[in-house]
C-alpha cells in the first residue's frame, strides 16, 4: 500500500511569542493561573501533539487538548464514524455516521478551537510511516486499541526519543502512564511481549464502559498538558490503574529495563520491525480463519427451516447477548460447552452460530472433536443472518 | 489476615467472577499456587506450559515489580497486596475489532 504521510493541514504554525487578544481572553482561565500563565499558554501555543488514534480514548484528548489551545495537533486514524462509536467517541455526532473519523474530529475540533493547526493522517499507522510522521510532533500519545500498533508506537517513540502519552482500556479497567522520557521506562521494559493470540480476551468478554475512556484519555490529555508545561509529577516510572466498578486508582512503580532490548544499555531493537508478525497476528483475516469447519449460509438455513427440516439450532454465545436477539436457539455459551456437552444429542443434525461465527465455529471444530458428525457453523453468525435473511434481527 | 490478590479484570472470568481473594502463602509463588489450585483456568494465562510465568502478565507485591525482587520467591506477609496486571491493549473499537480484522 502507498504510504501517505502528506497531511490535510490547516494553517501553518509559526514560533508565536505572544496572544491575540481573543486568545487572551479564550484562554483567560489559564492565563490567571500561575502555573501555566503566559509563558505556559505560549508553551502550549507552539507545542506539536500527535493522536494516534481518534476513537474512544481519542476523543477527550482531541477536545481537551485542542481547548487548551496546543497549537498543533496531529489526528492518525483511518476509520470510519460507525453507529457503535458513538456510545462513547464523544467528538463524533450522529450526523458523522459515515465519514472518516479524521475529517469528522477536524471539524469538531476546529469549531471548537478556530486558532490552532489540525493535521490529518488518514491513514494506518505501520512501520513504513510511523517514523515520517512523528518526526514534526513533540509529544506521541497512544490512543490506539491493539497490541501490534502498541509496539510500533512504543518503538518509534524510542528510537526518535519522544515522549509517549500512553492509555489503555478494558471493560471498567484502565491503565495510563508515560513512557519514552531520557531516564524513563518504556513499553517493552512494562511487557517484553505481547500475549499470543489465543489468550486475548474474546468479543464476548470484551466491551467497554462509555464513560471509561473518557475518564483514561483525559487523564492522558493532563499529563500531555503538564509534559509541555513541565509542571508537575509526570507518571514516567509509575503505572496508573483504575478500576471503576470498585471507583479505585492504585499505582505501581515502574521500573527502566536495563536488559530492555529497545531502551535498554545495548538496545538490540535498531529499527521498525513487522508488529503483526511479533504479536502472532498475520495477514488481515488470519484471526477468523485459524479453524476451518462445515458451514451453512444463512439462506440455506432458512430454506431448510422453513422446509420443515429438523434441525438443533445451537446458540454459543453469552446469556445477555442473547438478551438482546435470537434465533429461538438452544442457549450453551462456549465456555460451558465442554462440561455441558451431554446436553447434545449427536443423532440430531446441530447448527451453531454466534453473533459473527467466529466462536461457533471453535464450537464446531470442539465438537466434531468429540464426535460430533451432523454439526454445521451458521456463516457470518447473527450478523449474516440480519442482512441476509432477517434484518428486523438487531445487529450489536 | 493473609495475602490479598487482586484479580484484574481480563482474567476475572476464569476466577469465578472474582476481584480479589485472599490466600495463607509465604512466597508469591505459593499464593500464586494457592490461587490456580482454586481456579483451574487461571493457570494457562498466568503460566506457560513449562510453568514460567507469561512475559505479558506482570506480578506486584503492594506496588513492586517481583522481576526486580525474587521473582517468584520473593517472600509475602500478612497484608500484603498481590497485584496481577496483564496488558490490556485497548482504546478505541475493542469489541468489534476483536471479531474482525487486526489493524494498525
Ligand atoms: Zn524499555
Amino acid at each position: 500500500m502507498a504510504t501517505k504521510v502528506q497531511p490535510m493541514t490547516g494553517a501553518p504554525a509559526a514560533n508565536a511569542t505572544t496572544l491575540s487578544n481573543e486568545e487572551i481572553l479564550r484562554y483567560s482561565r489559564h492565563l490567571i493561573m500561575p502555573e501555566v500563565g503566559m509563558e505556559g499558554q505560549l508553551k502550549l501555543k507552539n507545542s506539536k501533539v500527535l493522536l494516534i488514534g481518534t476513537g474512544g480514548l481519542g476523543a477527550p484528548l482531541g477536545l481537551y487538548l485542542a481547548a487548551a489551545g496546543v497549537g498543533r495537533l496531529g489526528l492518525v486514524d483511518f476509520d470510519v464514524v460507525d453507529l457503535t462509536n458513538l456510545q462513547r467517541q464523544v467528538t463524533f455526532g450522529s450526523s458523522d455516521v459515515g465519514k472518516p473519523k479524521t475529517e469528522a474530529a477536524r471539524e469538531r475540533l476546529s469549531s471548537l478551537n478556530p486558532d490552532i493547526q489540525i493535521d490529518t493522517f488518514e491513514t494506518k499507522l505501520t512501520s513504513d510511516n510511523a517514523l515520517e510522521l512523528f518526526k514534526d510532533f513533540d509529544i506521541i500519545v497512544d490512543g490506539t486499541d491493539n497490541f501490534p500498533t502498541r509496539y510500533l508506537v512504543n518503538d518509534a517513540c524510542i528510537l526518535l526519543g519522544k515522549p509517549n502519552v500512553y492509555g489503555s482500556i478494558f471493560r471498567f479497567e484502565g491503565q495510563v502512564t508515560v513512557f519514552g522520557m531520557p531516564e524513563g521506562p518504556c513499553y517493552r521494559c512494562l511487557y517484553p511481549e505481547p500475549p499470543p493470540p489465543g489468550l486475548v480476551p474474546s468479543c464476548a468478554e470484551g466491551g467497554v464502559l462509555g464513560v471509561l475512556p473518557g475518564i483514561v484519555g483525559s487523564l492522558q490529555a493532563m499529563e500531555t498538558i503538564k509534559l509541555i508545561l513541565g509542571r508537575g509529577d509526570s507518571l514516567a516510572g509509575r503505572l496508573l490503574l483504575f478500576d471503576a466498578l470498585a471507583m479505585k486508582f492504585r499505582e505501581l512503580k515502574l521500573r527502566k529495563n536495563p536488559n530492555c532490548p529497545m531502551c535498554g544499555e545495548h538496545r538490540t531493537i535498531n529499527k521498525l520491525i513487522d508488529y503483526y508478525e511479533f504479536c502472532g497476528v498475520r495477514g488481515e483475516e488470519a484471526p477468523d480463519s485459524n479453524v476451518q469447519v462445515p458451514e451453512i449460509t444463512p439462506r440455506e438455513l432458512k430454506s431448510r427451516l422453513d422446509r420443515g427440516d429438523d434441525l438443533f439450532i445451537l446458540d454459543v454465545r453469552e446469556p445477555h447477548e442473547f438478551q438482546i436477539c435470537n434465533l429461538n436457539g438452544n442457549l450453551i455459551p462456549l465456555g460451558e460447552l465442554p462440561r455441558r456437552v451431554h446436553e447434545l444429542d449427536s443423532s440430531r443434525e446441530i447448527v451453531a452460530h454466534c453473533r459473527s461465527g467466529k466462536r461457533s465455529a471453535e464450537a464446531v471444530d470442539f465438537l466434531r472433536k468429540a464426535g460430533f458428525r451432523k454439526i454445521l457453523n451458521l456463516k457470518g453468525g447473527i450478523l449474516a443472518w440480519s442482512d441476509e435473511v432477517d434484518p428486523s434481527v438487531p445487529k450489536y | 489476615m493473609g495475602v490479598k490478590v487482586i484479580i484484574p479484570t481480563p482474567l476475572r472470568v476464569y476466577a469465578g467472577k472474582r476481584d480479589s481473594t485472599e490466600v495463607k502463602a509465604a512466597t508469591v509463588g505459593e499464593a500464586l499456587g494457592r490461587l490456580t489450585t482454586e481456579f483451574g483456568d487461571l493457570r494457562k494465562h498466568l503460566f506457560t506450559e513449562e510453568g514460567k510465568l507469561r512475559s505479558f502478565v506482570n506480578v506486584y507485591v503492594n506496588d513492586e515489580d517481583i522481576r526486580y525482587l525474587a521473582k517468584e520467591n520473593t517472600p509475602t506477609k500478612d497484608g500484603d497486596t498481590i497485584s496481577i496486571v496483564p496488558s490490556i491493549a485497548g482504546g478505541s473499537s475493542l469489541v468489534r475489532r476483536c471479531c474482525s480484522r487486526p489493524h494498525a
